[in-house]
Protein backbone atom coordinates (compact mmCIF):
# COMPACT_ATOMS: atom_id res chain seq x y z
CA UNK A 1 0.00 0.00 0.00
CA UNK A 2 1.67 3.07 -1.62
CA UNK A 3 -0.69 5.59 0.32
CA UNK A 4 -2.85 5.28 3.97
CA UNK A 5 -5.21 7.96 2.23
CA UNK A 6 -6.18 7.05 -1.50
CA UNK A 7 -9.06 9.33 -2.49
CA UNK A 8 -10.57 7.03 -4.45
CA UNK A 9 -11.39 4.59 -1.29
CA UNK A 10 -14.07 7.60 -0.51
CA UNK A 11 -16.37 5.69 -3.14
CA UNK A 12 -15.61 2.31 -1.91
CA UNK A 13 -17.46 3.53 1.14
CA UNK A 14 -20.38 1.23 0.49
CA UNK A 15 -17.95 -2.06 0.23
CA UNK A 16 -17.57 -1.46 4.58
CA UNK A 17 -20.88 -3.62 4.14
CA UNK A 18 -18.94 -6.75 2.56
CA UNK A 19 -18.75 -8.76 5.79
CA UNK A 20 -21.84 -7.12 7.84
CA UNK A 21 -24.45 -6.09 5.40
CA UNK A 22 -26.63 -5.12 7.80
CA UNK A 23 -24.83 -3.02 10.19
CA UNK A 24 -23.90 -1.10 6.89
CA UNK A 25 -26.63 -1.05 5.98
CA UNK A 26 -28.45 0.68 9.29
CA UNK A 27 -25.34 2.89 9.29
CA UNK A 28 -25.94 4.35 5.83
CA UNK A 29 -29.71 4.71 6.29
CA UNK A 30 -29.21 6.39 9.64
CA UNK A 31 -26.13 8.73 8.01
CA UNK A 32 -28.32 9.85 4.93
CA UNK A 33 -31.27 10.89 7.48
CA UNK A 34 -28.94 12.82 9.60
CA UNK A 35 -27.74 14.85 6.99
CA UNK A 36 -29.19 14.27 3.82
CA UNK A 37 -32.41 15.54 4.16
CA UNK A 38 -34.50 19.01 4.85
CA UNK A 39 -35.52 19.25 8.69
CA UNK A 40 -35.71 21.65 11.73
CA UNK A 41 -32.33 22.54 9.90
CA UNK A 42 -31.99 22.98 6.05
CA UNK A 43 -29.97 20.54 4.06
CA UNK A 44 -27.64 23.24 3.69
CA UNK A 45 -27.24 24.04 7.33
CA UNK A 46 -26.74 20.12 8.00
CA UNK A 47 -23.80 20.29 5.05
CA UNK A 48 -21.83 23.29 6.93
CA UNK A 49 -21.90 21.67 9.95
CA UNK A 50 -20.51 18.37 7.98
CA UNK A 51 -17.79 20.58 7.12
CA UNK A 52 -16.86 21.68 10.51
CA UNK A 53 -17.03 18.84 11.93
CA UNK A 54 -14.93 16.67 9.23
CA UNK A 55 -12.35 19.62 9.88
CA UNK A 56 -12.54 19.47 13.49
CA UNK A 57 -11.49 15.93 13.12
CA UNK A 58 -9.18 16.15 10.27
CA UNK A 59 -10.48 13.33 7.69
CA UNK A 60 -9.47 13.89 4.39
CA UNK A 61 -12.77 11.74 2.75
CA UNK A 62 -14.84 13.93 5.17
CA UNK A 63 -13.24 17.12 3.93
CA UNK A 64 -13.31 16.15 -0.05
CA UNK A 65 -16.98 14.82 0.60
CA UNK A 66 -18.53 17.95 2.48
CA UNK A 67 -16.49 20.62 0.34
CA UNK A 68 -18.47 19.06 -2.61
CA UNK A 69 -22.18 18.59 -0.74
CA UNK A 70 -21.65 21.87 0.67
CA UNK A 71 -20.96 23.60 -3.08
CA UNK A 72 -24.15 21.11 -3.94
CA UNK A 73 -26.47 22.48 -1.22
CA UNK A 74 -26.11 25.99 -2.59
CA UNK A 75 -23.34 27.38 0.13
CA UNK A 76 -20.51 29.75 -1.42
CA UNK A 77 -16.65 29.59 -0.29
CA UNK A 78 -17.49 32.83 2.21
CA UNK A 79 -20.08 30.53 4.38
CA UNK A 80 -17.71 27.48 3.86
CA UNK A 81 -15.05 29.45 5.29
CA UNK A 82 -17.11 30.67 8.33
CA UNK A 83 -18.43 26.82 9.21
CA UNK A 84 -14.35 25.83 9.41
CA UNK A 85 -13.75 28.87 11.30
CA UNK A 86 -16.57 27.73 13.93
CA UNK A 87 -14.90 24.58 14.29
CA UNK A 88 -11.56 26.11 14.62
CA UNK A 89 -12.30 28.58 17.37
CA UNK A 90 -13.97 25.98 19.44
CA UNK A 91 -11.27 23.37 18.73
CA UNK A 92 -8.97 26.27 19.58
CA UNK A 93 -10.90 27.62 22.91
CA UNK A 94 -10.91 23.85 24.20
CA UNK A 95 -7.57 24.16 24.56
CA UNK A 96 -7.44 27.83 26.11
CA UNK A 97 -9.66 26.61 28.23
CA UNK A 98 -7.83 24.53 30.18
CA UNK A 99 -5.51 27.10 30.57
CA UNK A 100 -7.91 27.77 33.89
CA UNK A 101 -6.65 24.73 35.16
CA UNK A 102 -3.23 26.28 34.86
CA UNK A 103 -3.86 29.05 36.63
CA UNK A 104 -5.30 26.78 39.51
CA UNK A 105 -2.11 25.21 39.73
CA UNK A 106 -0.38 28.50 39.38
CA UNK A 107 -2.77 29.95 42.81
CA UNK A 108 -1.95 26.31 44.19
CA UNK A 109 1.79 27.25 44.89
CA UNK A 110 1.54 30.98 45.15
CA UNK A 111 3.13 31.68 41.68
CA UNK B 1 -15.75 45.83 -20.71
CA UNK B 2 -14.11 43.70 -18.08
CA UNK B 3 -12.95 40.18 -19.38
CA UNK B 4 -11.00 37.38 -18.35
CA UNK B 5 -7.69 36.52 -19.62
CA UNK B 6 -9.22 32.74 -20.96
CA UNK B 7 -10.27 35.91 -24.02
CA UNK B 8 -7.02 35.42 -25.21
CA UNK B 9 -7.37 32.37 -26.42
CA UNK B 10 -7.06 31.98 -30.22
CA UNK B 11 -10.11 30.55 -31.88
CA UNK B 12 -8.07 27.10 -32.22
CA UNK B 13 -7.53 27.12 -28.73
CA UNK B 14 -11.13 27.48 -28.65
CA UNK B 15 -12.24 24.35 -30.44
CA UNK B 16 -13.62 21.25 -28.59
CA UNK B 17 -11.34 18.93 -26.70
CA UNK B 18 -13.55 15.84 -28.10
CA UNK B 19 -13.29 12.64 -26.71
CA UNK B 20 -12.23 11.00 -30.01
CA UNK B 21 -8.95 13.29 -30.38
CA UNK B 22 -7.79 12.68 -27.03
CA UNK B 23 -8.00 9.07 -24.73
CA UNK B 24 -10.59 10.67 -22.52
CA UNK B 25 -12.91 7.66 -21.51
CA UNK B 26 -16.71 7.53 -23.30
CA UNK B 27 -19.63 7.06 -21.71
CA UNK B 28 -22.54 5.60 -23.36
CA UNK B 29 -25.83 7.61 -23.27
CA UNK B 30 -27.73 5.69 -25.31
CA UNK B 31 -27.01 2.30 -23.23
CA UNK B 32 -28.12 4.05 -19.98
CA UNK B 33 -31.64 5.15 -22.25
CA UNK B 34 -31.99 1.76 -23.06
CA UNK B 35 -31.41 -0.22 -20.10
CA UNK B 36 -33.70 2.50 -18.20
CA UNK B 37 -36.18 1.66 -21.07
CA UNK B 38 -37.13 4.46 -22.12
CA UNK B 39 -37.85 5.67 -25.89
CA UNK B 40 -36.78 9.48 -26.34
CA UNK B 41 -38.63 10.00 -29.65
CA UNK B 42 -39.51 13.42 -30.39
CA UNK B 43 -42.54 14.92 -29.10
CA UNK B 44 -43.02 18.08 -30.57
CA UNK B 45 -41.59 21.87 -32.33
CA UNK B 46 -43.10 23.71 -29.55
CA UNK B 47 -39.98 26.16 -29.51
CA UNK B 48 -37.23 27.05 -32.19
CA UNK B 49 -33.96 27.98 -30.24
CA UNK B 50 -31.79 30.35 -32.29
CA UNK B 51 -28.21 30.76 -32.05
CA UNK B 52 -27.66 34.16 -33.93
CA UNK B 53 -23.57 34.12 -33.20
CA UNK B 54 -20.71 33.78 -31.06
CA UNK B 55 -20.25 37.23 -30.50
CA UNK B 56 -20.36 38.43 -26.92
CA UNK B 57 -19.12 41.28 -24.67
CA UNK B 58 -18.06 38.85 -21.98
CA UNK B 59 -15.88 35.31 -21.91
CA UNK B 60 -17.22 32.95 -19.53
CA UNK B 61 -15.01 30.39 -17.90
CA UNK B 62 -18.68 27.56 -18.10
CA UNK B 63 -19.86 29.14 -21.52
CA UNK B 64 -20.34 26.06 -23.91
CA UNK B 65 -20.28 28.12 -26.83
CA UNK B 66 -16.93 29.52 -26.46
CA UNK B 67 -18.22 32.76 -27.00
CA UNK B 68 -16.09 36.19 -27.01
CA UNK B 69 -15.60 39.68 -27.98
CA UNK B 70 -13.09 37.91 -30.60
CA UNK B 71 -16.18 36.03 -32.72
CA UNK B 72 -17.14 36.71 -36.04
CA UNK B 73 -19.64 33.99 -36.76
CA UNK B 74 -23.01 36.00 -37.17
CA UNK B 75 -26.25 34.92 -38.47
CA UNK B 76 -27.14 37.01 -41.95
CA UNK B 77 -30.19 38.27 -42.77
CA UNK B 78 -31.39 35.52 -45.79
CA UNK B 79 -31.01 32.84 -42.52
CA UNK B 80 -33.08 35.39 -40.23
CA UNK B 81 -35.73 36.05 -43.14
CA UNK B 82 -36.18 32.02 -43.36
CA UNK B 83 -37.20 31.59 -39.93
CA UNK B 84 -39.49 34.53 -39.89
CA UNK B 85 -40.80 32.57 -42.48
CA UNK B 86 -40.85 29.27 -40.97
CA UNK B 87 -42.11 30.71 -38.15
CA UNK B 88 -45.19 32.59 -39.77
CA UNK B 89 -46.13 28.96 -41.27
CA UNK B 90 -45.77 27.16 -38.72
CA UNK B 91 -48.12 28.34 -35.89
CA UNK B 92 -47.33 24.83 -33.78
CA UNK B 93 -44.18 26.88 -33.05
CA UNK B 94 -45.04 29.09 -29.78
CA UNK B 95 -41.93 30.16 -29.03
CA UNK B 96 -38.62 31.84 -30.20
CA UNK B 97 -35.93 31.54 -27.72
CA UNK B 98 -32.85 33.78 -29.17
CA UNK B 99 -29.36 33.19 -27.57
CA UNK B 100 -25.50 33.52 -28.60
CA UNK B 101 -22.90 34.84 -27.78
CA UNK B 102 -25.07 38.22 -26.82
CA UNK B 103 -27.95 37.59 -29.03
CA UNK B 104 -28.55 41.52 -28.81
CA UNK B 105 -25.31 42.11 -30.71
CA UNK B 106 -26.37 40.20 -34.18
CA UNK B 107 -27.49 43.04 -36.50
CA UNK B 108 -30.87 40.93 -37.28
CA UNK B 109 -31.88 40.15 -33.41
CA UNK B 110 -34.08 43.39 -33.20
CA UNK B 111 -35.40 42.68 -36.97
CA UNK B 112 -36.07 39.09 -35.44
CA UNK B 113 -38.32 40.10 -32.46
CA UNK B 114 -40.23 42.50 -34.05
CA UNK B 115 -41.28 40.15 -36.88
CA UNK B 116 -41.81 37.41 -34.29
CA UNK B 117 -43.93 39.40 -32.29
CA UNK B 118 -46.23 39.93 -35.17
CA UNK B 119 -46.64 36.89 -35.58
CA UNK B 120 -47.82 36.16 -31.87
CA UNK B 121 -45.00 34.54 -30.77
CA UNK B 122 -43.50 34.34 -27.33
CA UNK B 123 -39.76 35.17 -27.24
CA UNK B 124 -37.68 34.48 -24.93
CA UNK B 125 -34.15 36.36 -25.09
CA UNK B 126 -31.33 35.24 -22.98
CA UNK B 127 -29.94 37.97 -21.87
CA UNK B 128 -26.56 38.78 -20.16
CA UNK B 129 -26.95 41.83 -18.59
CA UNK B 130 -23.65 43.90 -19.12
CA UNK B 131 -24.50 44.08 -22.32
CA UNK B 132 -26.36 46.85 -21.75
CA UNK B 133 -23.52 49.01 -20.20
CA UNK B 134 -20.66 47.35 -22.61
CA UNK B 135 -22.14 47.26 -25.70
CA UNK B 136 -20.99 45.81 -28.81
CA UNK B 137 -17.16 45.09 -28.29
CA UNK B 138 -16.19 45.88 -31.88
CA UNK B 139 -18.12 48.23 -33.45
CA UNK B 140 -18.81 50.70 -29.62
CA UNK B 141 -22.74 50.69 -30.45
CA UNK B 142 -24.75 51.37 -27.75
CA UNK B 143 -26.91 48.76 -26.28
CA UNK B 144 -28.58 50.75 -23.42
CA UNK B 145 -31.60 50.78 -24.99
CA UNK B 146 -32.35 47.12 -24.72
CA UNK B 147 -34.81 47.05 -21.62
CA UNK B 148 -36.45 49.73 -23.47
CA UNK B 149 -36.80 47.36 -26.51
CA UNK B 150 -37.69 43.87 -24.32
CA UNK B 151 -40.65 45.40 -22.98
CA UNK B 152 -42.28 46.94 -25.70
CA UNK B 153 -42.00 43.49 -27.45
CA UNK B 154 -43.14 41.72 -24.21
CA UNK B 155 -40.09 39.38 -24.63
CA UNK B 156 -39.22 37.30 -21.52
CA UNK B 157 -36.03 37.85 -20.58
CA UNK B 158 -33.71 35.10 -19.05
CA UNK B 159 -30.71 36.32 -17.34
CA UNK B 160 -27.39 34.42 -16.17
CA UNK B 161 -26.47 35.34 -12.57
CA UNK B 162 -24.00 32.56 -10.94
CA UNK B 163 -24.68 33.36 -7.57
CA UNK B 164 -26.35 36.36 -5.35
CA UNK B 165 -23.23 37.30 -4.05
CA UNK B 166 -20.02 38.73 -6.09
CA UNK B 167 -17.57 36.32 -5.83
CA UNK B 168 -18.84 33.04 -7.56
CA UNK B 169 -20.69 35.75 -10.18
CA UNK B 170 -16.98 37.22 -10.95
CA UNK B 171 -15.08 34.44 -10.42
CA UNK B 172 -17.13 32.77 -13.84
CA UNK B 173 -18.36 35.38 -15.87
CA UNK B 174 -15.61 38.32 -14.96
CA UNK B 175 -14.52 40.79 -12.36
CA UNK B 176 -16.80 43.68 -11.98
CA UNK B 177 -20.04 41.29 -13.46
CA UNK B 178 -21.59 40.96 -10.59
CA UNK B 179 -22.68 44.57 -9.91
CA UNK B 180 -22.81 45.61 -13.57
CA UNK B 181 -25.53 42.86 -13.69
CA UNK B 182 -27.28 44.09 -10.19
CA UNK B 183 -27.38 47.29 -12.78
CA UNK B 184 -28.88 45.68 -14.99
CA UNK B 185 -31.42 43.81 -13.01
CA UNK B 186 -32.58 47.52 -11.67
CA UNK B 187 -33.16 48.97 -15.10
CA UNK B 188 -35.63 45.85 -16.05
CA UNK B 189 -37.36 46.06 -12.70
CA UNK B 190 -37.68 50.16 -12.76
CA UNK B 191 -39.93 48.97 -16.30
CA UNK B 192 -42.03 46.50 -14.32
CA UNK B 193 -40.00 43.18 -15.13
CA UNK B 194 -39.77 40.98 -12.45
CA UNK B 195 -43.11 42.59 -10.82
CA UNK B 196 -46.11 40.84 -10.42
CA UNK B 197 -49.30 42.07 -13.17
CA UNK B 198 -47.12 43.84 -15.29
CA UNK B 199 -46.79 40.77 -17.67
CA UNK B 200 -43.06 41.28 -18.38
CA UNK B 201 -41.32 37.84 -17.20
CA UNK B 202 -37.75 38.22 -15.74
CA UNK B 203 -36.05 34.77 -14.92
CA UNK B 204 -32.79 34.50 -13.46
CA UNK B 205 -30.00 31.57 -14.21
CA UNK B 206 -27.93 30.01 -11.66
CA UNK B 207 -25.11 27.66 -12.97
CA UNK B 208 -22.30 26.15 -10.80
CA UNK B 209 -19.58 27.55 -10.57
CA UNK B 210 -17.05 24.71 -10.99
CA UNK B 211 -17.00 21.00 -11.16
CA UNK B 212 -20.81 20.01 -9.14
CA UNK B 213 -23.93 19.41 -9.54
CA UNK B 214 -26.60 22.29 -8.91
CA UNK B 215 -28.53 22.57 -5.12
CA UNK B 216 -32.49 22.45 -5.64
CA UNK B 217 -34.13 24.78 -7.46
CA UNK B 218 -36.69 25.89 -4.86
CA UNK B 219 -34.39 26.20 -2.19
CA UNK B 220 -32.27 28.59 -4.21
CA UNK B 221 -34.95 30.24 -5.83
CA UNK B 222 -36.03 31.32 -2.30
CA UNK B 223 -32.16 32.38 -1.51
CA UNK B 224 -31.81 34.17 -4.10
CA UNK B 225 -35.22 36.42 -3.57
CA UNK B 226 -34.35 37.17 -0.34
CA UNK B 227 -30.88 38.01 -0.37
CA UNK B 228 -31.36 39.87 -3.89
CA UNK B 229 -34.09 41.61 -2.61
CA UNK B 230 -32.84 42.32 0.93
CA UNK B 231 -29.70 43.87 0.18
CA UNK B 232 -30.21 45.53 -3.70
CA UNK B 233 -34.52 45.85 -3.77
CA UNK B 234 -34.49 43.51 -6.89
CA UNK B 235 -37.46 41.17 -8.08
CA UNK B 236 -37.49 38.48 -10.04
CA UNK B 237 -40.00 35.50 -10.90
CA UNK B 238 -38.43 32.56 -11.20
CA UNK B 239 -34.50 31.22 -10.74
CA UNK B 240 -33.70 28.36 -13.18
CA UNK B 241 -31.29 25.75 -12.11
CA UNK B 242 -28.98 24.70 -14.89
CA UNK B 243 -25.84 22.01 -14.94
CA UNK B 244 -22.95 22.76 -16.53
CA UNK B 245 -22.16 20.93 -19.87
CA UNK B 246 -18.99 18.67 -20.11
CA UNK B 247 -18.22 20.35 -23.43
CA UNK B 248 -15.49 23.65 -24.80
CA UNK B 249 -14.62 25.42 -22.54
CA UNK B 250 -15.67 23.98 -19.20
CA UNK B 251 -14.65 20.59 -20.41
CA UNK B 252 -11.73 21.36 -21.40
CA UNK B 253 -10.89 23.41 -17.54
CA UNK B 254 -12.21 19.83 -16.36
CA UNK B 255 -9.11 18.16 -18.14
CA UNK B 256 -6.99 20.73 -17.46
CA UNK B 257 -7.69 19.83 -13.70
CA UNK B 258 -8.04 16.79 -14.39
CA UNK B 259 -11.38 15.62 -13.26
CA UNK B 260 -13.30 15.45 -16.37
CA UNK B 261 -13.39 11.50 -15.55
CA UNK B 262 -14.67 12.37 -11.94
CA UNK B 263 -17.34 14.65 -13.57
CA UNK B 264 -18.96 12.75 -15.83
CA UNK B 265 -18.96 9.81 -13.65
CA UNK B 266 -21.01 12.46 -11.19
CA UNK B 267 -23.60 13.27 -14.12
CA UNK B 268 -23.49 9.32 -14.98
CA UNK B 269 -24.56 8.27 -11.82
CA UNK B 270 -26.93 10.87 -11.19
CA UNK B 271 -28.96 9.56 -14.41
CA UNK B 272 -32.91 10.42 -13.66
CA UNK B 273 -35.18 8.45 -16.19
CA UNK B 274 -37.78 10.88 -15.32
CA UNK B 275 -35.46 13.73 -16.13
CA UNK B 276 -34.49 11.77 -19.11
CA UNK B 277 -38.20 11.93 -20.37
CA UNK B 278 -38.22 15.39 -19.76
CA UNK B 279 -35.18 16.14 -21.90
CA UNK B 280 -35.54 19.58 -23.84
CA UNK B 281 -34.41 18.30 -27.12
CA UNK B 282 -38.04 16.19 -27.84
CA UNK B 283 -39.87 19.63 -27.82
CA UNK B 284 -37.60 21.79 -29.50
CA UNK B 285 -35.18 21.91 -32.68
CA UNK B 286 -31.80 24.49 -32.30
CA UNK B 287 -31.19 27.01 -35.14
CA UNK B 288 -26.75 27.50 -35.63
CA UNK B 289 -26.49 30.89 -37.09
CA UNK B 290 -25.67 29.66 -40.64
CA UNK B 291 -29.29 27.54 -40.49
CA UNK B 292 -27.73 24.24 -39.21
CA UNK B 293 -30.42 22.20 -37.48
CA UNK B 294 -29.58 20.90 -33.94
CA UNK B 295 -31.29 18.72 -31.78
CA UNK B 296 -29.97 21.26 -28.92
CA UNK B 297 -27.71 24.08 -28.35
CA UNK B 298 -24.79 21.92 -27.39
CA UNK B 299 -24.70 19.39 -30.44
CA UNK B 300 -24.64 22.50 -32.39
CA UNK B 301 -21.76 23.61 -30.87
CA UNK B 302 -20.31 20.38 -30.94
CA UNK B 303 -21.29 20.66 -35.25
CA UNK B 304 -23.52 17.50 -34.82
CA UNK B 305 -26.44 18.32 -36.63
CA UNK B 306 -29.57 16.41 -36.84
CA UNK B 307 -29.08 12.74 -38.09
CA UNK B 308 -28.65 11.81 -41.53
CA UNK B 309 -31.94 11.66 -43.41
CA UNK B 310 -33.54 14.64 -41.35
CA UNK B 311 -33.41 18.11 -42.99
CA UNK B 312 -29.87 19.29 -41.95
CA UNK B 313 -30.29 23.25 -42.28
CA UNK B 314 -33.35 25.57 -41.92
CA UNK B 315 -33.68 25.81 -45.81
CA UNK B 316 -34.56 22.07 -45.98
CA UNK B 317 -37.23 22.43 -43.24
CA UNK B 318 -39.23 19.58 -43.43
CA UNK B 319 -41.97 19.25 -40.28
CA UNK B 320 -42.44 15.59 -40.76
CA UNK B 321 -39.33 14.59 -40.96
CA UNK B 322 -37.87 16.81 -38.31
CA UNK B 323 -40.57 15.14 -36.32
CA UNK B 324 -39.64 11.37 -37.46
CA UNK B 325 -36.14 11.88 -37.00
CA UNK B 326 -33.85 10.04 -34.00
CA UNK B 327 -32.26 12.57 -31.72
CA UNK B 328 -28.85 11.86 -31.59
CA UNK B 329 -27.34 11.75 -27.89
CA UNK B 330 -23.85 11.62 -27.13
CA UNK B 331 -21.96 12.03 -23.42
CA UNK B 332 -22.77 15.63 -22.85
CA UNK B 333 -26.48 14.55 -22.81
CA UNK B 334 -25.72 12.91 -19.23
CA UNK B 335 -25.79 16.66 -18.01
CA UNK B 336 -29.49 17.05 -19.16
CA UNK B 337 -30.49 13.90 -17.25
CA UNK B 338 -28.73 14.64 -13.77
CA UNK B 339 -30.37 14.67 -10.38
CA UNK B 340 -33.33 16.70 -10.95
CA UNK B 341 -32.51 17.46 -14.68
CA UNK B 342 -31.07 20.75 -16.78
CA UNK B 343 -32.83 21.92 -19.49
CA UNK B 344 -32.64 25.86 -20.72
CA UNK B 345 -36.33 26.32 -18.76
CA UNK B 346 -34.59 24.80 -15.37
CA UNK B 347 -35.30 21.77 -13.50
CA UNK B 348 -37.33 18.94 -15.49
CA UNK B 349 -38.05 16.48 -12.79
Amino acid sequence: MAHYYESKDLNRFGQIGKHQKELADKFFEWYNAATSTEGALTKREKQLIGLAVAHTIQCPYCIDAYTQSCLESGADPTQMTEAVHVASAVRGGASLVHGVQMLNGLDKVGA
Amino acid sequence: MNLKVIDNLSVEELTDVSSEATSLPRFNFNKHIKEAELDLKPLSIETLQINVGKLCNQACLHCHVDAGPKRTEAMDRRTAEKIVEILATHPEIKTLDITGGAPELNDQFDWMVVEARKLGKHILVRHNLTVQFDGNPVTGESKEYLPEFFAEHQCEVICSLPYYAEYFTDKQRGRGVFQKSIDGLKRLNDLGYGKEGTGLTLNLVYNPVGAFLPAAQASLEADYKRELGEKFGILFNNLYTITNMPIHRFKRDLVRRGGYEEYMTKLVNAFNPTAAERIMCRTMVSVNYDGTLSDCDFNQMQDRPLEKGAPQSIFDWDTESILNRRIVFVDHCFGCTAGAGSSCGGTTS
